[in-house]
């Protein structure tokens, strides 16, 4: 069938997976859903702690067993040592078909690749993959379908119980013996646990593993005792030089510096940009300098922002230093910057779900002005692609692009018209990430296209003196260049799917097949 | 045009490509190895075809690890190794075998 995105997705997918396919993105507004709820061991005596001496025990404690969820966060970032550990144990036992669901699976995890070949782990559910896993699910080596999801969409699939988590393992800088987790102090400070939080309500088993316990009561509680069920001491949860880095140096790259002036430019010039105005932008070198020419605008104009929302930077945080924005709302901490100003009282830790989860009732993206987003790839339609790359290889993640695209006002997406000689705007994305009919700019090096669905937007700057095009004119020019480029030839098997936040199907990922040259004519 | 010895040209910085050619065994032995193999490999192999044929050249071993250069590059370095192969850096036929 085809879906709203104009993607095939083949029947026997739906049957499998008893999905639709994605339908426009707020199809589902106004729907009412019973909440899924998991079971709670009750805990009624005084006899003290929940410490559990080791990942071993506690796996026979939670009851674990062949074909179990597992979850993670991805807080400790490529530094993360909590998934590997708890997967290595699991795999001691010889447990199989295990499906691991995490919030997002990067370069700490590549031990996993083995796990994957032997049929250990046999379903990945995640925001995306890095590393080398995803080029084994590329290569077809998942025995199941790996299922990509958006942030927000995590967090629904929770609720609706979509996806019935055994045990969520959560990582957490300190705990104490009772289970209360803080994502601040000790060796591994990751600032937030955001991504875990959904994990604690609908878990059946819920174990926080740290490598630093303190006393009694661990307070103020990112997740609290009255969610966890045990806690284990472990040497490391993460190395600290990998998860939070030092903040990124301004670019100097002319043409990154470039593409933030054109959309600083375009974001003073719409009617959002006023007293009280939000904003959420990520960590490419684009975006940080967009966000610091922003920075300046404000400043000169007296302008305030009223709140800057996601995975933060120094340069979002600065904001906050120089009394530029009322608050900050933060779902993840990218550099030592970030980590330190959540100690801020105007810095706020929210929870995936109040992030970006579309089927709670309104989640912070939904009041969001400006997006600042990246992309892999973008079409003449607006489509985005973040997951897969152009060889059709899985190296990306949804993170909160489709969330914070369909939630904002105005979602704006960088991307340099050439990467290489990979021509970032296309006729067609390789895979549907985010809706075109969420994607209202795009900012490239060689101009700036304006979605055709936004004609307030084309009319607002009718007389803004930017390199206004359309998204075929870009396209155009990138092949010009670069020459047309051809489709990647895949197998039919098909490895993943791409979920829309709301649980359909927006597009679907299949086995990369070795290139070979066509037959001469 | 023959080629007389191993000769190479270009790099394996980003948007170039590093070329070599030797003598081949009485055919055009051509391999690619290429970021972009997937979106480009077929218009790559054409353009080291034609650039072969302006060159008169059909026995070589022909190599390139191409990491993303543009076409009019790919056609350059060719140029490049095989005029090196034959130790001729002079009198280059510009408008000529070389356009």
């Amino acid at each position: 069938m085809i879906n709203a995105v104009g993607r095939e997705i083949p029947d026997y997918i739906l049957n499998q997976t008893g999905k639709k396919p994605f339908q426009g993105s707020f199809h589902y507004d106004g729907t009412i859903f019973k909440k899924h709820g998991p079971n709670v061991k009750v805990v009624m005596n005084n006899s003290g702690s929940k410490l559990v001496p080791t990942i071993d025990e506690v796996l026979d404690k939670c009851d674990a067993h062949d074909g179990m969820v597992v979850s993670f966060h991805h807080h400790f970032r490529d530094g993360d040592k909590v998934v590997c550990q708890v997967m290595e144990a699991i795999h001691r036992r010889g447990l199989k078909d295990i499906t691991i669901c995490a919030s997002s699976l990067g370069k700490a995890h590549d031990a996993l690749v083995p796990m994957i070949e032997d049929g250990t782990i046999t379903n990945i559910q995640s925001s995306g993959v890095r590393g080398k896993i995803g080029q084994a699910i590329s290569e077809g080596k998942l025995k199941g379908l790996a299922i990509m999801r958006s942030h927000g969409g995590r967090v629904r699939a929770l609720m609706t119980g979509e996806v019935k988590i055994d045990i969520a393992f959560i990582g957490s800088p300190t705990a104490d013996e009772y289970g209360n987790l803080r994502a601040i102090g000790g060796k591994s400070d990751c600032g937030v646990l955001s991504y875990a939080m959904p994990d604690s309500f609908h878990a059946n088993w819920v174990v926080g593993i740290t490598d630093c316990l303190v006393p009694y009561p661990n307070f103020p509680a990112h997740i609290g005792q009255t969610r966890v069920d045990y806690v284990v001491v472990v040497d490391e949860i993460g190395d600290p030089k990998k998860i939070a880095t030092g903040a990124a140096k301004p670019t100097t790259d002319q043409r990154k510096l470039l593409m933030a002036e054109y959309c600083t430019q375009f974001v003073v010039n719409t009617p959002y940009f006023k007293d009280g105005f939000s904003y959420q932008t990520g960590v490419g070198g684009a975006s940080i300098a967009s966000t610091l020419s922003l920075t300046k605008i404000m400043k000169e104009r007296n302008i305030r922002m009223g709140f800057g929302v996601g995975g933060l930077t120094k340069a979002m945080c600065d904001l906050l230093r120089n009394d530029q924005v009322n608050c900050l709302l933060d779902v993840q901490d990218f550099d030592t910057s970030a980590v330190e100003s959540v100690k801020n009282l105007k810095h706020f830790r929210i929870s995936a779900s109040e992030y970006a989860n579309p089927f709670n009732k309104g989640a912070v993206v939904n009041k969001l002005d400006f997006v600042i987003l990246a992309a892999l790839e973008v079409d003449v339609n607006f489509n985005c692609n973040v997951v897969v790359g152009s060889d059709g290889v899985i190296t990306g993640a949804q993170g909160g692009h489709p969330d914070t695209a369909a939630g904002a006002k105005c979602a704006i997406v960088i991307a340099p018209l050439l990467q290489g000689r990979i021509p970032a705007i296309c006729s067609e994305v390789t895979t549907v990430t985010t809706p075109g009919e969420t994607v209202d700019v795009v900012v490239t090096d060689y101009g700036i296209a304006i979605n055709p669905r936004r004609q307030d937007l084309i009319e607002c700057m009718k007389d803004v003196d930017l390199p206004f095009k359309t998204i075929e004119e870009l396209r155009d020019i990138a092949y010009s260049i670069v020459g047309e480029p051809e489709k990647v030839q895949f197998e039919d098997r098909i490895v993943g799917i791409i979920e829309a936040r709301d649980g359909t199907i927006m597009d679907v990922v299949r086995q990369i097949k070795p290139f070979e040259f066509r037959e001469e004519v | 045009m023959e080629i007389i010895k191993p000769a190479a040209a270009g790099t394996l910085e980003s948007s170039d490509c590093q070329v070599t050619v030797e003598k081949g065994d009485g055919g055009i032995d051509f391999s690619l190895e290429s970021a972009v193999i997937n979106q480009y490999g077929n218009q790559i192999r054409k353009v080291v075809f034609e650039t072969l044929e302006n060159l008169g050249i059909d026995n070589v071993k022909i190599r390139i690890v191409d990491k993303g250069a543009l076409d009019c590059t790919i056609k350059a370095r060719i140029e490049g190794a095989v005029y090196r192969s034959v130790d001729q850096y002079d009198n280059l036929p510009w408008g000529g075998a070389i356009r």
